[in-house]
């Protein structure tokens, strides 16, 4: 508990009472808009430490401003984006990539969706395939029986 | 039977996640070990709190001894409260101790160790968080316990307790010494 | 005197509520199963008084907050005397314990008038019906009265104030967003409470889907109404513009959404074609089950949000077992009672059937997804792998070609026919509605932007494949009538909810990819005399100001704004505000709404020499994701009033009837 006391006492108010407002709105400079794209996805897509559940681009706490201007200063220094994922992950944890990695633990996670939706398609042709031949088979009997009623009309009259 | 069996497997799915559900609340997600866990302490050149001509680098912590890291600032309340745990482990369970004065001043920082105490052999000056964004810090207190050839051993976030010196602290230095 | 004893008032109501809650659960229950009238005659009376009493609760809550008595420790820490009555009003359901008194009078109210409007039904359906949506109310009851009491005081010594509502609640969202949602998760469990009376009873042909279908409708239309509001107050609230986060609280209630839409369907091909009967009782369970997980996840502490109430895990272990007791024993009827055998009806490729069944799995599939996304790091901790974090990214991922595939079939679906589509009739159909849908949404985006997207092209293909064929369907319908007027007229209700819905679904994609992939963000540094263009439209500064409001100080801007080089232009005052009673410092956006785009300005920073940090965004058909939540909830409402669920409320009870017929026979016999 103590942990959890000094890590967020700032923001025990605002855990208490519910969302956090922040904005992290400060002003940068690039002179190449490619860059600043690049600056824009990955603070997008990192996760503050301290925070409950909130990018970096969007948290006022201390550590992610320092992992903000970490970022720009590898993006000048020409790191890739790999990179750049790579050094957080070092120094925070896989905790911080809101984008898991595709790794053995995270096997099931990328795979089921695709997995089921293979395994859909399959469902799909079986109870179509079986509902067909049902409906045909009903069809047929409705067509026998018509024809016995005819037969039997036609016997009485 | 194989269509009973289908329509039993919603209801093995919804008890797995249950269980899943039912560790998460003894779990908290918050509880991270560190990244550095079983790694190299991270290289740095930083000059000294005490003296700013005095440069320290890595090799502070590859002297063979077991060392307790602890980082630390004048503004920050929970570090005035764990200086006695910190007096405490340097000098009556002999742990070396070192300091990283963190996001803070010169005079704030040795203002502090005149008013609190100064368990720590010597501390490292890190206003611009070189030193401690290299360690994933993100808040003060924090403490790691760095073995004797400079691998980090332990991890502790957030204030030391006596209870946690005793419990936790502790158990772990006479492991790693 | 009497005022003084309001809260004691409120937690006595409860009491009396949770005991008539307990015979609505077991009487009628009872007496389907032993076949005892009596018995299941305490259904309805019990609903009601339920409902009864725990309004007096809650307007005894409700008056606690408006009369500022601080000696309930709820008031206290939620509310505050300077806040303004309509706030006071909605801070009863801004913190836990008062959200889940609110879903208790919705589960009270939602059984009230289930009970009232199915004179028609047979009696051991509706005691059934009442029976199980009893005993939820049972287990909502006893959680607030043994973990989160509202009425708990602090006596002897009252503070002399509140903690005041959190400033970020303060808003007309919280007026609006929880009570929409709650009506839309609490509405689900009429149709779980048919599904599972259903099975108890074994009654399980077509009727029940029927009963079953206005409710759903109606609670599907809340649900989507307030998701929709809960993003929009997202959106001007929070500071960033952002409208969507995967985030768990906010995944906990697509999850109920998605299924709920599947069961929708799902329920129209049980009623016309008795098919999918154990398809459609499982969603039943399931929207249910998921709204109950949702209110977990919310309030456990389990997964990390920013939405979450206080995290309390002695709360989560009861709602848990409240989860695993109602999701695992429904779960467990279902496997038992559901049908063995299904009567197999027959249809074949490219039917409305067939691609019900696909739409359903695909629904399904997305509902997966979403719930492992945002349980697995959860998992993997539980597991010891580690903590990991799912995101936004993998979400987006994931979930937008799964939309892109279900867009395909919803194209085909309202066109094709019950059991059978000759594949050359479909073709014949939908090849124009196709061709003009690639075209065009290939073409617009080069027309009417500065740069093409093709994710933007890929999502006006997707909505205007959706509507185009819809357009060809109504002209298919009403090419053969004397005047358009006539043609239309005959349309039901139903077929324009449905129409309706599946609109609201394109203007949404529209929406939703236009302003992911045009919007423009410019973060300057601005003091009085400067300015900025995005999109055309320059942002002047005209002056920095301060002002005081109610409950807080705040430092203002004020911007002129012009398009081009227009001579008109208007201002946006954006503010920074900081809360008195809390210390609470918060940005309030400066909006300027409009159907084609949104201006948006926020301050960020004092940077100190004069001028701030602003966030100016421009945000091009953002209104029309909501717009089609609208759009969607209007045409779920409409459904509700179709003719063939009408006929049923004014029908009488044939029991009924029946009893009259002989009583008065005895009469005359004794006369």
């Amino acid at each position: 508990m103590a942990l959890i006391r000094t890590l967020l006492t700032p923001l025990v108010l605002l855990l208490l009472a519910g969302a956090v407002q922040a904005a992290a709105i400060e002003v940068r400079e690039f002179d190449d808009p490619i860059m600043e794209q690049r600056y824009r996805s990955l603070t997008a897509s990192m996760r503050c430490p301290t925070c409950e559940n909130q990018a970096i681009n969007d948290s006022d706490a201390p550590v992610s401003a320092d992992m903000r201007d970490r970022i720009y200063l590898l993006l000048q220094e020409g790191v890739s984006d790999i990179e750049i994922r790579d050094h957080m992950v070092q120094r925070f944890g896989d905790y911080v990539l809101y984008n898991p990695r595709l790794e053995g633990r995270t096997f099931l996670l990328w795979g089921l969706p695709a997995g089921l939706v293979v395994l859909g398609a399959i469902l799909v042709a079986l109870i179509v395939r079986s509902r067909k031949t049902a409906s045909a088979q009903a069809l047929s009997e409705e067509e026998r029986a018509r024809l016995q009623a005819l037969i039997n009309r036609e016997r009485t009259e | 039977m194989k269509r009973r069996l289908l329509l039993l497997l919603p209801l093995i799915g919804f008890l797995a996640l249950s269980l899943f559900l039912y560790q998460g609340l003894s779990l908290n997600p918050f509880h991270r070990e560190s990244a550095l866990m079983a790694r190299d302490f991270p290289e740095f050149d930083l000059a000294t709190l005490e003296d700013p001509e005095r440069r320290v680098d890595r090799s502070l912590f590859t002297t063979g001894e077991l060392t307790l890291v602890n980082v630390w600032g004048e503004w920050c309340p929970e570090c005035k409260r764990e200086m006695p745990q910190l007096l405490d482990l340097a000098h009556r369970h002999g742990v070396r101790t070192v300091g990283i004065s963190w996001k803070d001043t010169r005079e704030k920082g040795l203002g502090f160790l005149e008013e609190f105490g100064n368990p720590f052999e010597i501390n490292i000056f890190d206003p611009d968080n070189e030193l401690g964004f290299e360690l994933g810090v993100f808040g003060a207190p924090e403490s790691f316990l760095v073995d004797a050839d400079g691998v980090i051993r332990y991890h502790h976030v957030g204030y030391i307790s006596p209870g946690e010196v005793r419990d936790k602290i502790l158990p772990e230095v006479e492991k790693w010494r | 005197m009497l005022i003084k004893m309001i809260p004691e008032v409120g937690h006595y109501a409860l009491v009396i509520a949770l005991l008539m809650a307990a015979v609505q659960a077991v009487m009628p229950l009872a007496g389907a199963a032993t076949r005892r009238p009596l018995w299941m005659a305490y259904a309805r009376p019990m609903a009601a008084g339920q409902f009864l009493f725990v309004a007096i609760a809650y307007a005894c809550l409700t008056a606690s907050y408006m009369l500022d008595d601080f000696s309930v420790m709820n008031v206290t820490n939620n509310s505050n005397s300077m806040l303004p009555w309509y706030y006071k009003f909605s801070a009863v359901w801004g913190n836990h314990e008062g959200s889940v008194l609110l879903w208790s009078l919705m589960l009270a109210g939602w059984g009230f008038f289930a009970a009232r409007y199915s004179r028609e039904l047979p009696r051991d359906m509706v005691a059934r019906v009442l029976g199980v949506l009893g005993m939820v109310c049972v287990g909502f009851l006893l959680f607030i009265l043994v973990t989160s009491n509202p009425f708990e005081r602090i006596l002897p010594h009252m503070p002399a104030d509140g903690s005041d509502l959190n400033p970020l609640l303060q808003d007309i969202g919280l007026i609006l967003h929880p009570p929409m949602l709650y009506m839309g998760y609490v509405g689900f469990s009429v149709v779980f409470a048919f599904a599972i009376a259903a099975l108890l009873g074994g009654r399980l042909d077509a009727a029940w889907a029927r009963w079953a279908r206005p409710w759903t409708n109606l609670a599907w239309a809340f649900l989507t109404v307030g998701i929709a509001l809960g993003s929009w107050w997202a959106y001007y609230e929070l500071g960033w513009g952002g409208w969507w986060f995967w985030d768990p609280v906010e995944n906990a209630s697509l999850l109920p959404w998605l299924t709920g839409t599947a069961l929708m369907h799902s329920l129209a091909v049980t009623e016309k074609r008795g098919a999918f009967k154990s398809w459609t009782l499982l969603l039943a369970i399931s929207t249910f089950s998921l709204s109950l997980l949702g209110t977990f996840l919310v309030r456990s502490g389990v997964l990390t949000s920013v939405h979450a109430f206080a995290n309390d895990p002695s709360r989560g272990f009861f709602i848990l077992v409240l989860l695993g007791i109602t999701v695992g024993l429904s779960l467990l009827i279902f496997a038992l009672r559901a049908p063995r055998v299904s009567h197999k009806v027959g249809f074949t490729w490219l039917s409305r059937d067939a691609l019900l069944l696909i739409n359903n799995i695909m629904l399904v599939i997305m509902t997966v997804t979403v719930l492992m996304g945002t349980v697995y790091p959860l998992l993997l901790d539980a597991l010891d792998l580690g903590k990991i974090s799912v995101g936004p990214p993998y979400f987006n991922a994931l979930f937008v070609p799964l939309t892109l595939i279900m867009c395909v079939f919803m194209g085909m679906g309202p066109v094709a026919r019950w059991k059978e589509t000759a594949p050359g009739l479909l073709v014949k159909r939908l090849w124009l509605a196709a061709a003009v849908a690639v075209v065009l949404g290939a073409a617009l985006p080069l027309v009417f932007a500065d740069r093409w997207s093709a994710p933007v092209a890929i999502g006006l293909i997707a909505a205007l494949w959706i509507v185009l064929p819809m357009l060809r369907d109504l002209y298919d319908k009403t090419r053969h009538a004397s005047s358009l007027g006539a043609g239309l007229k005959k349309l039901s209700l139903a077929y324009w909810g449905m129409q309706l819905g599946h609109l609201g679904v394109a203007v949404t994609i529209v929406g939703i990819a236009v302003v992911s992939n045009y919007e423009i963000e410019r973060n300057v540094r601005m003091g009085p005399g400067d300015s900025v263009e995005v999109a055309g439209y320059t942002f002047s500064m005209t002056e920095l100001t301060s002002r005081r409001g109610a409950n807080f100080l705040a430092d203002r801007a004020v911007l002129e704004v012009r398009r081009g080089d227009r001579e008109r232009s208007f201002t946006m005052t954006p503010e920074k505000r900081l809360y008195i009673a809390t210390g609470m410092p918060m940005t309030q956006v400066a909006l300027r709404p409009g159907l084609f785009r949104d201006l948006y300005v926020a301050m960020g920073e004092d940077l100190g020499d004069g001028t701030w940090a602003m966030r100016v965004q421009y945000k091009p058909f953002v209104r029309w994701m909501w717009l089609g939540g609208l759009l969607m909830a209007f045409g779920g409402v409409l459904a509700v009033y179709d003719k063939r669920y009408r006929r049923l409320v004014t029908a009488p009870d044939p029991e009924e009837a029946a009893l009259k017929a002989s009583a008065g026979k005895g009469k005359e016999a004794t006369a």
